[in-house]
């Protein structure tokens, strides 16, 4: 009986050395992030790998804009991680491991500020606006966001759980349209796919997405898409392990060049 | 029996039972245990950070029940298409010589590494509106499965279909071929063989298939709202309800969680006892 008891307790003792290993490993990158603080935005200091959870919106653009940096700064190397915001934002403030967080609302960022997870204020670098996303050549002469509640149309949408969501239920909430969909996606780009795979005949997603998709869909602007654009903020998080990594990345976002990139993918920059 | 016996029949039974604990070595007994505590730690966080208070609010919601309701009809209907299509599969398998009978065997066990959201990409190429099997559904009976709870029976049966066959090959494997080939010399077809003599036979090999094909489709995720999309009350099953929950409140995600671990035990409980004891 003593031994069994003696093998327990060797038992948690392993299970107590694998949490500290963690725990030390995380002291150990905060200490690395507060000595990386000051004077974060110098360049020539920037090493290492930066870790970017971003909007799933941004995926396009941001991939650019990773290789960008890696040139800018050899050596160093951009990892990113695309996903729904609230997703990513359930990571963060669950202690994922990530230096710069863009989302798609300022909403899902506050869950992250709100949990004390992000360093500074978050500032917003781009907007977005929905667009109707259709099969190739319009099949079903998709003209407004009216011509979605066709009951013949299989539309798909995001779930209001996700900033696109949220938005496209804001717009034709403004417009009194009752739509019901063929299924809530789980983020922007599930719902693109549903129509770039035509399992969908419409879905209304950004225009970013849009125009990321190519030739698999067409796009359809509709005016009630002005009252409900996405405002996207950007922070460096409290325990990036990599400090002054994240402010270059959100520098070279907010740079000239940045802006280049994502006006190109579809974004308003102004 | 008098008050002597009655004393030492206990002690005996108990040092015994101290007997088998202490013949456990250390080696094996030290990775057990932190398997153990691996596997249940989780879920007792789970219980530990459940909003005991709010609970009976969070569970009230019409959403909750609709969702609970269609993951086990579903869950039942997918292992119902798994038995009627997996059982006869498994016997192909372990009972008749063919050439590639290998190939085949390694195909059907392919969807239990495939990770499930492929799996449902795959099932949209090939059953969606625009599928190579799909189109003619379509076109012929007017027949579209994505975005329907049909479409979540066939998710579902796809990913635990190859649970059921690996389940009843292995019971058929280890079953005594000699009956069959005895009814066949006493006159009885194949199909009549197999009918009254190896399903009998195999049954609790089956029903212990069954219930692990119901445990994974019950738990589906990737395949159904890749395949089957998610809206309330169609296609909404609880790992769905549970995933978007977790993305506005996480506290509503872990009381749903909850319902569904509380389904299962029950459900696996129940059924241990007559089917899948280890004896």
């Amino acid at each position: 009986m003593t031994r069994t008891l003696r093998a327990a307790g060797a038992g948690v003792a392993a299970l107590l050395a694998l949490s500290a290993c963690s725990s030390s490993d995380e002291s150990a990158s905060s200490s690395s992030a507060s000595s990386g603080a000051p004077g974060s935005s110098g360049s020539g200091r920037v090493s290492g790998t930066v870790t970017v959870f971003a909007a799933a919106s941004l995926k396009e653009s941001f991939t650019t804009l990773g290789e960008t940096f890696e040139k800018a700064h050899p050596g160093t190397k951009v990892t990113f991680s695309f996903g729904g915001s609230d997703s990513l934002a359930a990571s963060i403030t669950g202690g994922a491991p990530a230096d710069v967080f863009a989302s798609a609302s300022p909403k899902t960022m506050k869950i992250v500020t709100d949990a004390g997870d992000t360093s500074g204020t978050p500032v917003t670098f781009v907007r977005n606006q929905l667009e109707i996303a259709t099969l190739p050549g319009n099949p079903d002469r998709i003209a407004s966001l009216k011509d979605l509640t066709d009951t013949a149309l299989k539309v798909v949408l995001c779930a209001e759980e996700v900033p696109c969501g949220a938005a496209a239920r804001k717009a034709l909430d403004a417009s009194g349209l009752k739509l019901t969909p063929v299924s809530y996606e789980q983020d922007v780009k599930a719902a693109l796919t549903k129509v770039e795979l035509k399992e969908a005949d419409a879905a209304v997603v950004y225009r970013t997405d849009v125009r990321a998709a190519g030739d698999k869909v067409e796009g359809v602007d509709f005016p009630e898409s002005a009252g409900a654009v996405n405002a996207y903020p950007i922070a460096r998080l409290e325990d990036a392990g990599n400090a002054a990594g994240a402010d270059a990345f959100i520098d070279l976002v907010r740079s000239a060049e940045g802006r280049k990139v994502l006006t190109d993918a579809g974004f308003l920059t102004s | 029996m008098t008050a002597g016996d009655k004393a030492v029949l206990p002690r005996r039974r108990r040092r015994r039972a101290g007997a088998q604990v202490r013949g456990v070595p250390l080696p094996l007994l030290v990775p057990a245990l932190i398997g153990l505590a691996f596997l249940i730690v989780p879920l007792l966080a789970l219980l530990v950070r459940t909003p005991w208070s709010s609970l009976p609010e969070l569970l009230t919601g019409a959403e909750v029940w609709q969702a609970l309701r269609l993951s086990l009809l579903c869950a039942t209907a997918a292992t119902a298409v798994s038995l009627v299509i997996g059982v006869p599969l498994a016997w192909l398998l372990a009972r008749v010589e063919f050439p590639g009978r290998g190939l085949v065997r390694a195909l059907v066990t392919l969807p239990l590494v495939l990770p499930p959201v492929v799996g449902g990409v795959a099932l949209l190429m090939a059953l969606g509106r625009n599928g190579i099997v799909g189109k003619w559904l379509d076109d012929w009976f007017g027949l579209t499965l994505p975005f329907t709870t049909a479409g979540v029976v066939i998710a579902e049966a796809f990913v635990a279909l190859p649970f059921l066959v690996i389940s009843v090959e292995g019971t058929l494997r280890a079953a005594d071929p000699r009956y069959e080939e005895a009814a066949a010399t006493l006159g009885a077809s194949r199909f009549t063989a197999f009918r009254r003599v190896t399903l009998p036979l195999i049954a609790p090999g089956i029903a212990a298939g069954a219930v692990l094909a119901w445990a994974r489709a019950l738990g589906e995720f990737g395949a159904t709202i890749t395949f089957a999309g998610n809206f309330p009350g169609r296609t909404q099953t609880m790992p769905l309800a549970v995933y978007l929950a977790l993305q506005s409140d996480p506290e509503a995600a872990t009381a749903l969680s909850l319902v569904l671990l509380a389904v299962s035990v029950a459900v696996l409980a129940g059924l241990r006892d007559r089917w899948m004891t280890a004896g």
